[in-house]
């Protein structure tokens, strides 16, 4: 059924991203692939992938944007983007068969490929991209949120997030349940201003992204002083490199 | 958005078969054609041919044709859905139709009150379609009344210049007359719906930005700096089309002249210039001719004009 849940839960699964902390190094990507090609969308076909002009479907995409606001100040941000898992999903209601469908127990946004057309309206309905149609297998894919991972009782309990969750090396990414105010996702997000993507698109999405913190002016904004590299007392060093010193100098 | 030829010949079509089951449902009803079988099969057959035609090459861009079928089902929230319910509802009472005037030789009475049930349906059909376009705010070019009101204008439109080219050679006079009238009010009102459309899209109204999409519009101008890949990918070749919008300055001129401008003068030359009915004939094939290839390019532009917000992430900065 592609109408929203009447009486969704106040479970809002979703992911916190600090733009902030992302440091662009597509890991996420990687994961969420890897995982992802084995689980319940799989496969996440690949076309011509050791050839001149390889691609394929990918449920994160990571791009890097520069900001400047025309006084000479600028920044360089990593901007990882995936599906928001909308609470007014726009890719759900427009789906003709059902295949589209957001669960009422979690919010998660998922695609049943058993009765998917291949119709790729609901790709035109998401203003973010976050669907990619496989050609191979004629199906529209979309991130489940890892789905097959998050509730996954053969995995130790610090596993069941999300693979882009689990690998970001720099911990820019952070899952829960943004419905619930006193989980850790949502104090982060009160606490960092997180926005939505896009919110006048009226698709009211879950995920957050933290935007990156205000650059410090003055004496504080400044990098942290180097070390002093034209010391050249030899203290501290060695027994020999101290009298080579000697003789030498 | 990617211009998709089967879904381009779909909408053109589909509304072209449509538009003739309208005029050949008001002609039964005033009586200006008799339950004429050769004309009848003439008339259906090209109607049913085009909307046949149209429904069947708009499965051609499916990943899965053969299921198809389950577009049936969810008509309360999606209008693709409502257009595949209408399409099937609405060959009930047109093949009713059909049936009384070509193999029962009766059109006026029920028959007519049927074949203007079955026109009624078959405008609403083209007002589902137009709105699957309409509905999708992801891309404000269609997200306005003018993409619904053009479906509607264009579609009978385009099957008026056809009946009126059946009519004349069937040598209907009367029925000729009332749609030579009625193809020139659509002709000017077609013209007119798609020069307030493009003066809408064109108009530098804004509905997103990169600012906006990337939630970093208050550190000042964004740009995409390095893209996620370096190759296209689907989002690219689907919604991110760029190659028309450089041509469309070229193409919205040849749209109007061959779509609207060139089928009014023609119809305007033979009611007024002492044409031979041969003459007559070949000039309101002409119009039809000219009027289908100006909708090809006008549909083409449709698509290719229309810029999608998952753009905004790839370096577009509004949409």
């Amino acid at each position: 059924m592609t109408c929203l849940p009447k009486d969704p839960t106040d479970k809002k699964l979703g992911l916190v991203i600090d733009l902030d902390i992302c440091v662009g190094c597509h890991a996420c990507a990687v994961n969420c692939k890897e995982w992802n090609t084995a689980g319940k969308s799989a496969p996440l076909t690949d076309y011509d992938p050791y050839g001149k002009k390889p691609d394929g479907v990918w449920f994160n995409r990571i791009h890097t944007y520069e900001t400047d606001d025309g006084q000479g100040n600028g920044t360089t941000v990593h901007f990882p983007r995936s599906c928001l898992h909308c609470e007014d999903a726009p890719c759900v209601t427009v789906c003709p068969t059902g295949a589209s469908y957001k669960r009422t127990e979690d919010g998660i946004v998922l695609v049943n490929e058993d009765i998917c057309i291949g119709c790729k309206l609901c790709s035109w309905a998401c203003p973010y991209g976050a669907r990619e149609y496989d050609e191979a297998e004629g199906v529209m894919k979309k991130c489940t949120l890892c789905v097959d991972k998050i509730y996954n009782e053969n995995l130790p309990e610090s596993s069941r997030v999300p693979a882009c969750v689990s690998t970001c090396p720099a911990g820019a990414r952070s899952f829960g349940d943004l419905g619930d105010p006193d989980s850790e996702v949502s104090k982060l997000v009160a606490a960092r201003g997180g926005i939505e993507l896009m919110p006048e698109q009226g698709t009211k999405p879950v995920n957050r992204y933290l935007p990156p913190r205000p650059r410090k002016k003055g004496e504080e904004g400044k990098a942290p002083r180097m070390l002093n590299h034209s010391d050249d007392s030899a203290d501290g060093a060695g027994l020999i490199a101290r009298w080579v010193d000697k003789i030498l100098s | 958005m990617h211009p998709a030829k089967s879904v381009i010949f779909f909408t053109t079509a589909s509304g072209a078969g449509y538009g003739l089951m309208v005029w050949l449902a008001l002609l039964a009803a005033l009586g200006l054609v008799p339950a004429d079988q050769a004309f009848g099969i003439v008339g259906f057959g090209l109607a049913f041919a085009l909307i046949v035609g149209g429904l069947l090459s708009s499965t051609f861009h499916l990943g899965h044709p053969e299921r198809a079928w389950r577009a049936f089902s969810q008509w309360r929230s999606s209008w693709l859905s409502r257009e595949g319910v209408a399409a099937v509802v609405a060959f009930l009472p047109l093949g009713l139709f059909a049936l009384c005037w070509v193999v029962m030789g009766e059109n006026r009475g029920n028959a007519a009150l049927i074949g203007l049930i079955g026109a009624a349906m078959s405008l609403l059909t083209i007002f589902t379609t137009s709105m699957i376009y309409a509905q999708l705010k992801t891309i404000p070019a269609w997200h306005n009344g003018w993409t619904v009101a053009g479906y509607l204008v264009l579609g009978p439109m385009n099957g008026a210049l056809i009946a009126l080219l059946l009519a004349q050679a069937f040598g209907y006079a009367d029925a000729a007359q009332l749609l030579h009238r009625l193809a020139v009010a659509l002709l000017v009102a077609g013209l007119a719906i798609k020069l307030f459309y493009w003066l809408r899209i064109h108009g530098g109204r804004v509905t997103s930005t990169a600012g906006t999409a990337t939630g970093l519009g208050h550190l000042g101008k964004v740009t995409m700096s390095a893209s996620p890949h370096d190759t296209d990918n689907y989002l690219l070749r689907e919604m991110g089309f760029r190659v028309a919008r450089k041509h469309a300055a070229k193409l919205r001129p040849i749209a109007i002249v061959a779509g609207f401008i060139i089928p009014f003068l023609l119809l305007v030359l033979t009611h007024h210039a002492g044409l031979g009915e041969g003459g007559i004939l070949l000039a309101l094939a002409l119009a039809w001719l000219s009027c289908q290839i100006g909708l090809y390019v006008e549909r083409w532009l449709f698509f290719a004009e229309a810029k999608h917000a998952v753009t905004l992430y790839y370096g577009e900065q509004a949409i």
